[in-house]
């Protein structure tokens, strides 16, 4: 949305804005409850976050695309202000706190537990007030982009309401389409998150880096079961009001794992955190469910209610009273920092195409600071959207519809039966089984058998006949299509890096390599993605 | 083991409606949601009703009507009992329990 909005800003007369769900819904932003990273508070500066973004990124950061985000997003953040988003204040200016790997007070948010839908808010108005020269249409499911001479020239795409196919012209096109949590069964994001974005590129010819960086999110929450809440709500608890990560015999742990105490305060990062908690339960030493307790029992009740006010009503529907009750928390897969290559411009290696967001690899090298995904979804997008009205007052080739054949072929062809919904799930506990935040070469390659069998299972058509309404089976069939490639190519340069660094941890080489200070690029040959 | 007995409405506009029963096991804590995402890896994969953000009732899509009342599928929990699931009555069907619900200004028309 707000490469939309820069876009035309910057001059772009028409801008086709489109979602396979609801438009603003459908993605990570409006699940996001916590913060924000943005050098936006008294004394701070870019520079500072950068550093510390550099340092979280251990040594894999595009510094330029991290600078970006970090100085291009703190603009945004103030422009958003303006937009009416409603940081929370403290005096006279925002309120913040201070997420581990900052240097200080740094993320910004909206109270309570709503910085995510108040920015996909505020971004809507704006969509809406910059009227006609941005048509938003929802429900439109893109499979394929169209490529013409090496330039991407506009795409194919599912209507899912009706099931209609259809082309798109475009001198410029800028994928936003988020991350690929839906790769993984213990997930944190919309089920919209296949990576599709990854696979539109690789087939594109873009190239992809960094694709063995998911990050998974340490204290998701796992038990008791609870309805109506993001999984990820625990954090903004831990930030406020540190609480107590506790084993099964409510020891705390992460000490014993490399991490300092914490003594009621939130200082260990994600990666570490993750590690602790997967070994401590390895050890046998887990909660029931197989996880950590958390606890905020030493935290007095009306401490609680100031920091979270609503959100103790909806925990207390779920029956959970946590100045009495200790919830399960585990890791869970929740942002993907690799991704698609660009330059500072948000230009992949293909004419006409560029990308914006999560979707948009190396800002975040190895591993994200907390706050720093949204940052980066308003800087680039905003960058994105600039460049886009450049290249399209430069002007495009006309749009062949003879490119598209092969793709409108695909959302034509009727293909068998199959189960794709146990399918999708079958993808989803191979990598969760071999290539999650931990891995090993015996791993990775069992689920590159397992992966390749069930390609062959999914088949070359999608089943069923074309043009049905809201045709989950089908629409599974082509998100299945997307994700193979994408975990396939997470696999592929999991098994390349034999070493431990962030996100990506090899037990089997559990040391940092400096001759592995490098980014791993991919790209598409014969359907397969490789090793640029 | 206590079951949950779902009669679900199936079909599209201008078919004679029918509700199909999906007889499962019952999971306490779990939301309607849940249990329809199950039935479709178990049962039946062209089940159709919309969702998106699963359980965290951030993206108002999975709307449905519940034994006759308006809920989200993934904050009505889920009971040990039959429970009849429904189309919103006053949005135009797709299939199955999904309407259409985008708003008028972004539907390709
Ligand atoms: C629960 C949760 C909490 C989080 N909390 C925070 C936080 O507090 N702070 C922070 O900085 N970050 C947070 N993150 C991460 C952050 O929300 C995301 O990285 C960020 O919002 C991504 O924004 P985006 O615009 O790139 O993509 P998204 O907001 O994910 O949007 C992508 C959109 O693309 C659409 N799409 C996907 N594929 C297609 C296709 N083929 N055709 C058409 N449309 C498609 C999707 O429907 C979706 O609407 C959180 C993530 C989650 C899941
Ligand atoms: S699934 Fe998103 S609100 Fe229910």
């Amino acid at each position: 949305m707000y490469a939309a909005i820069e876009a035309v800003r910057q001059g772009a007369a028409s801008v086709l804005l489109l979602d396979r769900s609801l438009i603003g819904r459908g993605g990570a932003t409006v699940m996001a409850q916590m913060t924000v990273a943005a050098a936006v508070g008294p004394g701070d500066d870019w520079r500072h976050h950068l550093a510390d973004t550099l340092t979280a990124g251990r040594g894999l950061c595009d510094p330029a695309l991290a600078a970006l985000l970090c100085e291009v997003g703190a603009e945004c953040i103030l422009e958003m202000d303006r937009w009416k988003v409603g940081w929370a204040r403290a005096g006279n200016g925002f309120a913040s706190v201070q997420a581990p790997g900052h240097d200080r007070a740094r993320c910004v948010y909206v109270d309570f537990l709503s910085t995510g839908p108040a920015v996909s808010k505020a971004l809507r108005a704006q969509v809406q007030r910059v009227g006609d020269a941005i048509r938003r249409v929802g429900e439109v499911l893109v499979t394929d982009l169209v490529v013409q001479d090496g330039r991407v020239t506009g795409a194919v795409a599912l209507h899912v309401a009706s099931g209609a196919a259809l082309t798109v012209a475009a001198p410029a096109t800028i994928i936003a389409t988020g991350g690929l949590t839906r790769l993984y069964a213990r997930n944190s994001a919309s089920a919209n998150m296949s990576g599709d974005g990854y696979a539109l590129a690789l087939r594109a010819g873009a190239t992809l880096l960094d694709m063995e960086f998911v990050q998974f999110f340490p204290i998701g929450h796992l038990a008791p079961r609870l309805i109506g809440m993001d999984p990820i709500m625990w954090d903004p608890f831990r930030y406020k009001l540190g609480g107590r990560l506790l084993n099964g015999a409510m020891q705390e742990f992460v000490g014993r794992w490399g991490g300092d105490a914490e003594n009621g305060t939130y200082s260990t990062t994600r990666d570490l955190a993750t590690y602790a908690i997967t070994k401590e339960v390895e050890a046998g030493r887990g909660s029931p469910s197989g996880g950590a307790w958390l606890s905020f029992t030493h935290v007095p009740a009306a401490e609680l209610r100031a920091a979270f006010g609503p959100v103790i009503d909806r925990l207390a529907a779920n029956g959970i009273d946590l100045t009495r009750d200790c919830i399960e928390v585990s890791p869970i897969a929740h942002y993907h920092m690799g991704g698609v290559r660009v330059d500072t411009a948000m230009r992949t290696d293909v004419p006409g195409l560029l990308c914006a967001g999560e979707a948009v690899g190396g800002a975040n090298g190895a591993n994200r600071l907390s706050g720093n995904a949204i940052t980066e979804a308003l800087a680039f997008g905003r960058l994105a959207g600039a460049e886009a009205a450049r290249q399209v007052a430069e002007g495009a080739p006309a749009f062949d519809v003879a490119a598209a054949r092969p793709a409108l072929a695909l959302l034509a062809a009727e293909g068998p039966a199959v189960n794709t919904a146990a399918l999708v799930a079958r993808l989803q506990h191979i990598m969760a089984a071999d290539v999650g935040p931990f891995r090993t070469a015996e791993g990775l390659a069992r689920a590159a058998a397992a992966l390749a069998t069930l390609r062959a299972e999914v088949g070359e058509d999608p089943p069923g006949t074309p043009g049905l309404a809201h045709d989950l089976a089908r629409q599974d069939w082509l998100d299945l299509r997307q994700m193979l490639l994408v975990a396939e190519s997470v696999v592929v340069a999991a098994t390349a890096r034999t070493e431990s660094r962030g996100a990506h941890q090899r037990e089997d080489f559990p040391e940092m390599s400096a001759a592995w200070e490098r980014n791993l690029p991919l790209r598409l040959r014969a359907g397969v993605p490789e090793l640029a | 083991m206590p079951t949950t007995t779902l009669h679900i409405r199936r079909g599209g506009p201008g078919e004679a409606p029918r509700h199909d029963v999906f007889e499962l096991a019952f999971e306490p804590g779990e939301s309607v949601l849940d249990a329809l995402r199950r039935l479709r890896v178990t049962d039946d994969p062209t089940l159709a009703f919309r969702y998106a953000c699963l359980n965290a009732n951030a993206c108002k899509e999975c709307m449905m009507l519940l034994d006759g009342k308006v809920v989200y599928a993934c904050t009505a929990r889920l009971e040990a009992r039959d429970m009849r699931l429904d189309p919103l009555p006053n949005k135009t069907l797709l299939r199955d329990l999904a309407t259409v619900i985008a708003p008028p200004d972004e539907r390709l028309d």
